[in-house]
């Protein structure tokens, strides 16, 4: 059996045992596994995936998980100590146990997908595949197949959302791997306000496939702050397409921190639509062991007078395998536009390895565009002159690292995000270096 | 204190150091002088355990203990410390953030708990004073854009947070103007005390105007050929070296 038509027959399962939907849905799920089986799993030879290879997904057997069962205990030791609105799924499956929606302020509607389709299914008809249609990509085609469950956000006009709005997909450990196909949308109206967090993480020896869409319309003026903290298991595998599309004065950040999963894409687009849109794409991955981690990014400026700036930090050890590939496009017409990009790898291993590819095409003659990327190894004298002062090695080329990740850490306005993304990067770190001691003598000494 | 037998050193196959020997005894100042390729960076260097530098014959005692077999940070936690003729600079990493990185390495080496912040602030402001040092260079990356003069400061200025036993400065004086050289002196003398020793490299006589030292060494062509007191440096900055070698020869 080919690999198609492994995935075609779990769909042809699950369909069976699904009751009645909106012919909409039924229709799209059809256009979503017609595109998937003539396109089948992307090749090294289609340029957009020459350093991915996908055949640890496409040859996996997944099937879709039945229920969102998940030890509270274990859950309490991976969810993010925040005080926050949060969506739960477990492999894909919505925990309303694991979910607090308790308190949500005026304006906001948040809730799995299944509840919006019963609530409403026709208002969630418009938006969901406007952005991100079966042509994007072959996994976009296979996510909507099989799309059933995912998180709404909906934030009416003015709504300035204090907390934090997280989205936690759990992966758990078993002996059948699983997949899901997740659909976030995202519709912030205008001169709205919100931060939302998209935390991927798990049980250590989970080994299963997600696979997910993302739409986020930001109307005029609106601000988001989108998280998207990546620690899933090591053995997880994990796509991920997101597509945000701004109007006039929206302001657009994101925070791609990767951490987890062994093989990890991520594909973020934006449509710069209005005048005086903004995008700022902030990311970090980190790779150890045999980590895979691509991040493909994209800033359409569609509108003149818009602005994108991109800051990627990849630190790569062991045998981890990164990838960047971040293009601006303007076109034609769109003058007075302001593009930046800057990309910095820090390969900590020999057998460490980076593809780094940035890419301008402009069509338009009144820009400000730059764009550059780097590649290097921890400076050995600078290791040395910490060494001299009494520093251990390790921890050392701990701060060197957190270092080089700083200029995107700094930027992180959520403690609990930077000093999870900290740890992670600069490893445990001996008590006396306590860096967050380091930090509040730092801020005490500024104010004095 | 500081004990340095018949040290030979070779780097990158040529022999630098041939066969020096130097006591330094606690209390003491000691100055190194010579010209240049005389290899008086290359004494501190293999002190401090910098790479590159093959120790071929002799030994090197700190306090009794073998230096050559101790890690470079264990050799800082017991006390000796060098400072760089050409501080590098460590982006990213914030001063503060290294010197209590330091101080509390030191300190977990000689049974002590990690230093409470309110102490911690208030024995950096005082030593930043000191220095004539703007607190905002806390703040700063480790040598990040600071001029030759801030470096040399800096290097003090951690020198004086970590109060080292053996304190080893690399042509400390150089790129300085004369009152930076008498900031940097100012703190090197402050550092002088009966349980403690000062090993100065120097090119120049100058910074010995500012910081006497109790014995003056010329090292030429990897051996300690002359020793006296500070009159001999003096001697050196009205004669030159060439008599000392004449001597030597003799």
């Amino acid at each position: 059996m080919s690999d198609v038509q492994r995935f075609l027959d779990r769909l042809a399962e699950r369909n069976a045992q699904r009751g009645l939907e909106p012919t909409w849905i039924a229709a799209r799920r059809q256009a979503g596994a017609a595109r998937f089986e003539a396109l089948g799993f992307p090749n090294r030879r289609v340029e957009a995936w020459k350093y991915t290879d996908v055949r640890a997904i496409a040859t996996g057997d997944f099937t879709l998980a039945r229920d969102a069962e998940f030890s509270p205990a274990t859950a309490a030791t991976l969810t993010l100590p925040l005080e926050a609105y949060r969506l739960t799924f477990v492999d894909g499956v919505f925990a309303p146990a694991l979910s607090d929606l308790d308190d949500l302020p005026e304006g906001v509607a948040l809730m799995p997908l299944s509840a919006a389709l019963a609530e409403n299914h026709e208002a969630v008809g418009g938006p969901l595949g406007r952005l991100t249609g079966v042509e994007f990509s072959p996994f976009a085609a296979l996510n909507t197949a099989f799309m059933e469950e995912g998180a709404v956000v909906r934030l009416a006009p003015r709504t300035v959302v204090k907390k934090p709005i997280i989205l936690q997909f759990l992966s758990r450990a078993g002996e059948q791997a699983v997949m899901s196909h997740p659909r976030i949308l995202i519709e912030a109206g205008s001169r709205s306000e919100a931060t939302v967090i998209e935390h991927h993480v798990g049980e250590a020896e989970a080994a299963n496939f997600t696979n997910l869409v993302e739409e986020v319309f930001l109307e005029r003026g609106a601000i988001l702050t989108h998280y998207k903290l990546q620690e899933a298991p090591h053995q997880d595998l994990h796509v991920a397409s997101i597509h945000v599309e701004q109007a006039r004065d929206s302001r657009y950040t994101s925070f791609n921190l990767n951490l987890g999963g062994g093989l990890v894409r991520n594909d973020l687009v934006t449509e710069l639509d209005g005048q005086g849109a903004e995008a700022h794409f902030n990311g970090l991955f980190y790779g150890q062991g045999r980590q895979h981690v691509d991040n493909h990014t994209l800033a359409n400026h569609n509108a003149p007078r818009t602005f994108s700036n991109e800051n990627y930090k990849g630190i790569l050890d062991d045998r981890a395998h990164g990838v960047f590939n971040g293009k601006v496009v303007v076109k034609r017409d769109s003058q007075q536009i302001e593009g930046f990009q800057s990309n910095a790898n820090l390969l900590l291993s020999d057998r460490a390895h980076i593809d780094a590819k940035p890419e301008l095409e402009i069509y338009a003659d009144d820009v400000k565009c730059s764009h550059g990327t780097t590649t290097g190894q921890l400076d050995e004298e600078a290791v040395y002159a910490l060494r001299t002062r009494g520093i251990d090695e390790q921890t050392a080329r701990g701060l060197l690292t957190l270092a080089f990740a700083g200029e995107v850490l700094e930027q992180v306005g959520l403690d609990v995000v930077a000093e999870r993304v900290e740890l992670a990067v600069a490893g445990k770190l001996p008590e006396r270096f306590n860096l967050a001691g380091l930090v509040e003598a730092a801020v005490a000494l500024s104010e004095d | 204190m500081l004990e340095v037998k018949d040290l030979h050193v070779t780097v990158e196959g040529s022999e630098i150091l041939k066969g020096l020997t130097l006591t330094i005894n606690a209390g003491e100042v000691h100055a190194i002088m010579g010209p240049n390729g005389a290899g008086k960076s290359t004494l501190s260097a293999v002190i401090a355990g910098k790479d590159g530098y093959e120790v071929t014959q002799g030994t090197v005692t700190f306090e009794g203990q073998d230096v050559l077999e101790m890690e470079i940070e264990e050799r800082a936690r017991k006390g000796l410390l060098l400072g760089f003729q050409y501080p590098v600079e460590i982006p990213g990493v914030k001063n503060i953030y290294l010197l209590k990185a330091a101080l509390n390495a030191k300190r977990e080496a000689e049974g002590l708990g990690e230093i409470p912040a309110p102490e911690f602030m208030k024995l950096i402001k005082e030593k930043v004073a000191f220095m004539k040092m703007d607190t905002s260079f806390l703040q700063r990356a480790v040598n990040e854009g600071f001029s030759g003069g801030e470096k040399k400061r800096n290097e003090i200025l951690q020198m004086l947070v970590l109060q080292p036993r053996l304190a080893m400065l690399d042509e400390i004086d150089s790129g300085l103007d004369i009152d930076a050289m008498k900031v940097v002196a100012d703190g090197v003398n402050s550092l002088r005390a009966e349980d403690r020793a000062i090993l100065l490299v120097t090119h120049y006589q100058r910074l010995l105007d500012y910081i006497v030292p109790d014995r003056v060494h010329v090292l030429v062509d990897g051996r300690i050929v002359k020793s006296g007191d500070a009159e001999l440096a003096r001697e050196l900055e009205a004669r030159g070296y060439d008599w000392v070698l004449e001597e030597t020869a003799a």
